[in-house]
């Protein structure tokens, strides 16, 4: 790495981390290095388990207590050794030049104490400063980070403030001190990909302007290549590449760099087009060292070697360093990862276009804390409308995908179309025919036909309920099987989601989080049904698992000519699996459109900030302006005319704050609700991806 | 359901986690102890009438620790010359009977009304939740006594089932008085796993009510309930003994140690403090061991979960 | 705020009412015919029975009598006394209270700090010497039956020690019997406060503490602790501004529903000292099937019970800022 020594920050040499499980120290991070220059941005990236946020807390000495360094290690701070430093010298450091910025904003605030004090007694620690003169620092600090109107947010509790807010209080925190390195453990983890845009270019802006060493952890590749001048590819506590993020981007030579990847589906891409390489199997649990390399069992390239011997992390002249037996062969072209293009077809079902489902003016008003004591005493707030009057077609083997901020309504509005909550207006048929409210009602047929797979494959299995049995119970209770067929049928099923037949007999607690999901598949395929709501299957999921579970609904889609509710807040995944994709906002539909018109305009300005904010896993093509505010309203109290207007970067005038907009057709079923027409819309936003391109 | 072996292989573990704590293994081999005793106390009691009074009266402990010599009546006799040896022994089978079936039917009871309450919701959870908190708003000891005395009061014919019924008064003031705080428990432990999407997945399948809450909601309920059971059971020897000792448990001459410390105190406590002091002590050990063996299930399930 | 407040004192006269329909079925329609248990059972003279019956007003039907009782209640006119030769039961009841009211407040002026320090010991040392000592304490000796410690109290401290050299001092502080006259001012009834009030100080050392150690531990564990610690100060600031004040919260509600825990445990306590409570006036109107007496002190612990709870509802929501007062 060749960074002059004088502006050297930070450098870790040799870092071995182990806990204590079960009476036994077993590796976490094993030989970790970095060297981190003054005003540097770093990124450490990795999935769940890779040992990346106990990297920070090592650093910072905060180690859990079953957690220790081993000897060994050596931690460089600005010259000083960290590991030698005393309990009260590690305070003066936290006070003042180490400062870290925590995953989820909402836990990391105290619940019971207003904003101001917490950030005072930060900067009344740090600086020593107290009274007016630390309130005048905070109000500056609160004015750097963009909140507005600061004296207020000082007085209010966290939990009065939404997640970009009080992920902004905690940047002010910890950046209020200017300190030298600044860690960021998953800042923008958990919020919308709108708040999460505008929290990025925040950090940009605020590290621009310091002399503020950074590591960025994460694991989303996309805000690494938005961020970081240098990244370090962790897996499974080792070092797999470390490069400069250009480099690693567009070159990668590390199998699982690559995987990752290949994993991910960027904007615009389709299942038609060309699968995602995912990366075989899951995740490593926590174990013993092994002589292996850690990558060896899920690498598309292992050899023997792999198995046998742990490739040394080499460091090679470009400043480049790199574990792995082959990357001579990865860097010369010889190896390739090959997708399994056998399901990009088209599918035989398309052209005869059943409708399947029609949904119109469909509503769901939540009445808010409606106890016996309201009931008796006449007094309510007014209703949540979640869902606002929303239609929509849907054709049979379609992959219909809806994207949305969280708060759109767009999971209420599954669980209105399988059934699990009431809707208060609207009509909802299924081949023609009305069907019932809610799934008490509704008789076994109309049931079978509409399946869900949830978000979390952690609570989607009953831990006490063998795979076995949760994808029998289906096959039995809908499709009227004895049990004998059933578990014939199970099995298939199971081997349908490339599940062994030995993963029968297991119980949830034996399964990683992408085999859940994928037994989970399988239940809600058991059935038979014509649909199939899937409410983020993929976002609870590691990366590299992500892109396996994505190509098997693609693929199982096609087999079965099964349609596609498919909800997800990340457009690029929606884009991947989706014919037709539906922009919702605040209990509305913004827009329809085929996946080919989506991503070009005209787009909604809804949708168009949407896709201004994706973070795109590429260093070249930096996201640079943000284009929305970071609060949706709230859905108790919606704004009058186009509900988009208090964040709107288009408005026109007065008639979006007072007229609900028309919808507006722009040829082959693509419609757009605005006020703006459809030409102005697409002259405006054809000549901004210009400007953006030419930068 | 988890099939029985893997059931039989998760208890086993909860009770080696158990017993691997010092404190909660002690507590728990004196209650197994003193479960042995209630079981076959009748063989054990050197006399196994509780209320023979053949002996002298007032004849001090002869049990001498230091050579582990039991003697004729190693706890010496009452003011009655009964042996208070045998009655201690004789009073531990009433005392695990009455809070022992009490907690067993105030757990049956309570949990498949919490269960229910939680599942359903809306205006029957809303209702039979402020029922249970007017029920819970009367301290337990007193509406325990109330009903001890009003029932006890009521002339019933004899052998009829109301009579037997309030034979077994306390077992059924247990009931009551733990049914609403097992509920509530089972009430916000079901409230927590009805939202898990598996029961979700279970309702789109079109499953019972009953199915979905002893099939796929009862079996992530049950270790928080085996917690609050045996939290229930040490309260239950707790009350069985105070009510005992109140003069509203068991009737003389029955070798109730509550009502044998009640029987010997005062001026008599001068005559025979050991007549007091040996049944007192017996509550105390039970109680202690009890609190210890929940205390221990209770680390054991947190730490499993 | 408005809405909070009518929600909870809704709440409140629900839930009253409520139990005033349970212990009005207990115990006026359980009974079957409560003047012939008031009379003395099978053996009760007719005409005695008939007249009790005209007197409390038993032959209207039962919607009426529940109504004019419960309206008496609230008047204040809980009728005269069966067991007590006429005596007015309010007045009765009223100055049994006060004694009562006398030794929970002692025992809540001891327990409460001394759980307090306890339990947040045992939660910032979790499983460390101090904390597994104060946990086998509270665990064991601390939560015997009432009347075991009473009993241990009043044999060991005042009989066995009262004969000892400091017979004097100890005989007029710890009088092995608190039988003292019912109308006894607080100053003449001290000396016999003292040994129940340690009694009942036991009953809710074991119960507050044991939850404060929990909540302690829990509040440690929280990521607001950590940006706490990271941002450089003693981790006495740490504990004091940050954990203990999320960790003392909850236990206003705890000891409020301590109330309830306490007024039971009185009522054994009160009856091992023979003190002139609440309590050992209801064990003696329960054996002499005074029921309208019993009836009445049920109801008070009731409303004390309740306007606890009330209190403590609205101690927490004003101090903790998370739950909303819209």
């Amino acid at each position: 790495m060749m960074t002059p020594a004088s502006d050297l920050l930070l450098e870790i040499e040799d870092l071995t981390l182990s806990y204590r499980i079960d009476k036994r120290w077993i590796p976490a991070v094993r030989n970790f290095q970095l060297k981190l220059a003054r005003g540097q941005v770093y990124g450490l990236v990795g999935e769940s388990g890779s040992g990346k946020s106990t990297i920070a807390m090592a650093l910072m000495r905060f180690l859990s207590g079953n957690g220790r360094v081993e000897s060994g290690a050596k931690m460089r701070f600005a010259g000083e050794d960290l590991l030698g430093k005393s309990a009260a010298e590690m305070r003066a450091i936290w006070a003042k030049r180490i400062k870290l910025v925590p995953q989820n904003a909402g836990a990391a605030l105290n619940p019971s104490m207003r904003v101001g004090p917490q950030v005072l007694e930060s900067i009344r620690a740090a600086i020593g400063i107290d009274g007016v003169e630390a309130e005048r620092a905070m109000m500056r600090m609160f004015h750097d980070v963009n909140l507005i109107d600061p004296e207020k947010v000082a007085r209010r509790y966290p939990h009065e403030l939404s997640g970009g807010m009080q992920q902004r209080v905690m940047i002010a925190m910890a950046l209020v001190s200017n300190p030298e390195l600044l860690i960021l453990d998953e800042p923008t983890t958990g919020l919308d990909v709108t708040t999460e845009a505008v929290i990025l270019d925040l950090i940009r802006q605020l590290i621009a302007e310091r002399d503020t060493g950074v590591l960025y952890i994460t694991h989303n590749l996309g805000v690494v290549a938005q961020l970081c001048e240098r990244v370090t590819v962790l897996y499974a506590g080792e070092i797999m590449e470390d490069d400069r993020a250009d480099d690693l981007f567009h070159q990668a030579w590390h199998p699982y760099t690559l995987g990752l990847l290949g994993s991910l589906p960027r904007p615009g891409q389709n299942k038609r087009d060309a699968l995602l390489h995912p990366i075989d199997g899951n995740p490593p649990a926590l174990k013993d060292s092994s002589h292996a390399c850690a990558f060896a069992e899920r690498c598309a390239f292992a050899e023997d070697i792999c198995r046998d011997v742990k490739p040394p992390l080499e460091s090679l002249p470009d400043g480049r360093a790199i574990r792995c037996h082959r990357w001579r062969e990865i860097r010369d072209g010889e190896l390739h990862l090959v997708a399994d293009d056998s399901a990009a077809a088209e599918p035989a079902h398309e052209g005869r276009a059943q409708s399947l489902m029609r949904v119109a003016d469909l509503t769901k008003h939540f009445t808010v804390g409606r106890s016996l004591a309201d009931v008796l005493s006449h007094s309510a707030p007014p209703p949540i409308r979640a869902v606002d009057g929303v239609d929509l077609a849907l054709n049979a083997g379609q992959a219909l995908g809806l994207v949305g901020e969280s708060g759109s309504g767009k999971t209420t509005l599954a669980r209105l179309i399988v059934g699990l909550q009431e809707r208060t207006g609207g009509k909802l048929e299924l081949l023609g025919m009305d069907i019932r409210n809610s799934v008490r009602e509704r008789s076994p047929d109309v049931l079978a036909k509409i399946q869900m797979v949830f978000q979390n494959p952690q609570n989607a299995l009953n831990p006490y309920m063998s795979v076995r049995d949760a994808i029998r119970r289906p096959l039995i209770k809908l499709r009227g099987m004895n049990p004998g067929d059933a578990d014939a049928e199970a099995l298939a099923l199971l081997r349908s989601v490339n599940l062994r037949a030995d993963y029968a007999d297991r119980f949830p607690g034996e399964l990683s989080g992408g085999e859940k999901q994928r037994v989970a598949i399988a239940r809600a395929f058991a059935s038979d049904p014509d649909l199939i709501i899937c409410d983020e299957p993929v976002s609870a999921l590691d990366v590299s698992v992500q892109a396996a579970v994505l190509n098997l609904l693609a693929r199982l889609q096609d087999q079965n000519g099964t349609a596609y509710l498919f909800i997800s807040h990340d457009l690029a995944a929606v884009g991947y699996l989706a014919d037709t994709i539906a922009v919702m906002y605040l209990g509305q539909l913004f827009e329809v459109a085929g996946r080919e018109d989506l991503f070009q305009p005209p787009f909604h300005p809804y949708t168009e900030a949407l896709f201004a904010a994706i973070p795109v896993a590429d260093p070249r093509h930096r996201v640079e302006a943000t284009l929305l505010s970071d609060a949706l309203p709230s859905a108790q109290y919606i704004p009058g005319g186009c509900r988009f207007h208090t964040r709107c970067p288009r408005a026109i005038g007065p008639i979006c704050e007072e007229e609900e907009p028309p919808w507006r057709d722009a040829g082959a079923g693509h419609v757009i609700r605005c006020h703006i027409p459809i030409e102005e819309l697409t002259e405006a936003q054809t000549k901004s991806a210009a400007g953006a391109a030419m930068d | 359901m988890l099939p029985i072996g893997q059931r039989i292989t998760a208890s086993l573990q909860m009770i080696k986690a158990l017993l691997r704590q010092p404190a909660s293994a002690l507590g728990t081999l004196i209650a197994a102890f003193f479960l042995f005793l209630a079981l076959f106390g009748g063989q054990l009691a050197p006399y196994p009438n509780p209320n023979d009074q053949s002996h002298n009266a007032r004849v001090s402990p002869t049990l001498d620790i230091g050579s582990l010599q039991f003697g004729e009546h190693p706890f010496g006799t009452d003011r009655l010359g009964r042996d208070v040896y045998s009655r201690v022994i004789l009073g531990a089978s009433s005392i695990f009977r009455i809070a022992g079936l009490g907690t067993l039917f105030s757990v049956l009871i309570g949990s498949a009304l919490g269960l229910l309450m939680g599942y359903r919701g809306g205006m029957f959870d809303e209702i039979t939740g402020r029922v249970i908190d007017a029920l819970m708003a009367i301290p337990a000891l007193l509406l325990a006594l109330v009903m001890v005395g009003i029932i006890r009061n009521m002339d019933f014919d004899i052998g009829s089932w109301q009579a037997e019924l309030s034979n077994n008064v306390v077992l059924l003031v247990i009931a009551v008085l733990y049914v609403p705080v097992v509920a509530r428990v089972a009430r916000s432990a079901t409230l927590d796993i009805k939202t898990r999407e598996f029961v979700e997945a279970a309702e789109i399948r079109g499953e019972t009510t009953a199915y979905i809450l002893f099939r796929e909601i009862l079996p992530s309920v049950i270790p928080a309930l085996v917690v609050e059971a045996s939290l229930r059971f040490s309260y239950a020897i707790f009350l069985v003994a105070s009510l005992g000792f109140l003069g509203f448990g068991a009737r003389p001459p029955s070798p109730d140690w509550g009502l044998m410390v009640n029987e010997n105190r005062g001026g008599y406590y001068q005559l025979t403090p050991w007549a007091l002091e040996f049944p007192a002590l017996a509550i105390a050990i039970l109680v202690i061991a009890v609190n210890l063996m929940s205390d221990g299930i209770r680390r054991a399930v947190q730490k499993s979960a | 705020m408005l809405r909070f407040a009518r929600r909870r004192l809704f709440f409140f006269l629900f839930t009253y009412v409520l139990s005033s329909l349970i212990i009005f079925f207990l115990l006026r329609v359980l009974p079957g015919d409560p003047a012939k248990v008031i009379a003395g059972g099978r053996e009760a003279a007719p005409e005695q029975v008939a007249e009790i019956r005209a007197e409390l007003g038993l032959d209207v039907p039962l919607p009426e009598q529940y109504l004019s009782w419960a309206g008496n209640f609230l008047r204040g006119d809980w009728g005269k006394t069966i067991a007590f030769r006429g005596a007015d039961n309010r007045d009765l009841i009223l100055e049994r209270s006060r004694n009562s009211a006398r030794l929970a407040f002692i025992a809540l002026a001891l327990s409460v700090p001394l759980s307090l320090v306890l339990g947040v010991i045992a939660g910032l040392s979790e499983n460390k010497l101090p904390d597994v000592l104060i946990s086998l304490l509270t665990l064991s000796v601390v939560s015997l039956p009432e009347f075991v410690t009473g009993l241990f109290l009043i044999n060991t401290v005042a009989l066995r020690w009262g004969r000892g050299p400091l017979a004097s001092a100890i005989g007029w502080w710890f009088p092995a019997s608190s039988a003292v006259p019912a109308n006894a001012s607080f100053g003449e009834m001290l000396p016999a406060l003292w040994l129940p009030a340690i009694a009942a100080t036991l009953v809710l050392l074991a119960y507050i503490s044991r939850l404060t150690r929990a909540g302690v531990i829990e509040e440690l564990k929280r990521d607001y602790v950590r940006t706490a610690a990271l941002k450089g100060i003693s981790r006495r600031s740490v504990i004091l501004r940050h954990v203990l004040r999320n960790a003392l919260l909850p236990t206003i509600t705890v000891i409020a529903i301590s109330i309830s825990w306490l007024i039971s445990g009185l009522v054994v306590i009160e009856f091992v000292f023979g003190f002139p409570g609440l309590g050992s006036l209801l064990i003696a109107a329960i054996e002499r099937r005074d029921l309208p007496l019993v009836q009445s002190i049920v109801m008070v612990t009731v409303t004390v019970v309740l306007c606890a709870n009330l209190f403590a509802d609205a101690a927490y929501a004003l101090l903790n800022p998370r739950i909303k007062l819209e």
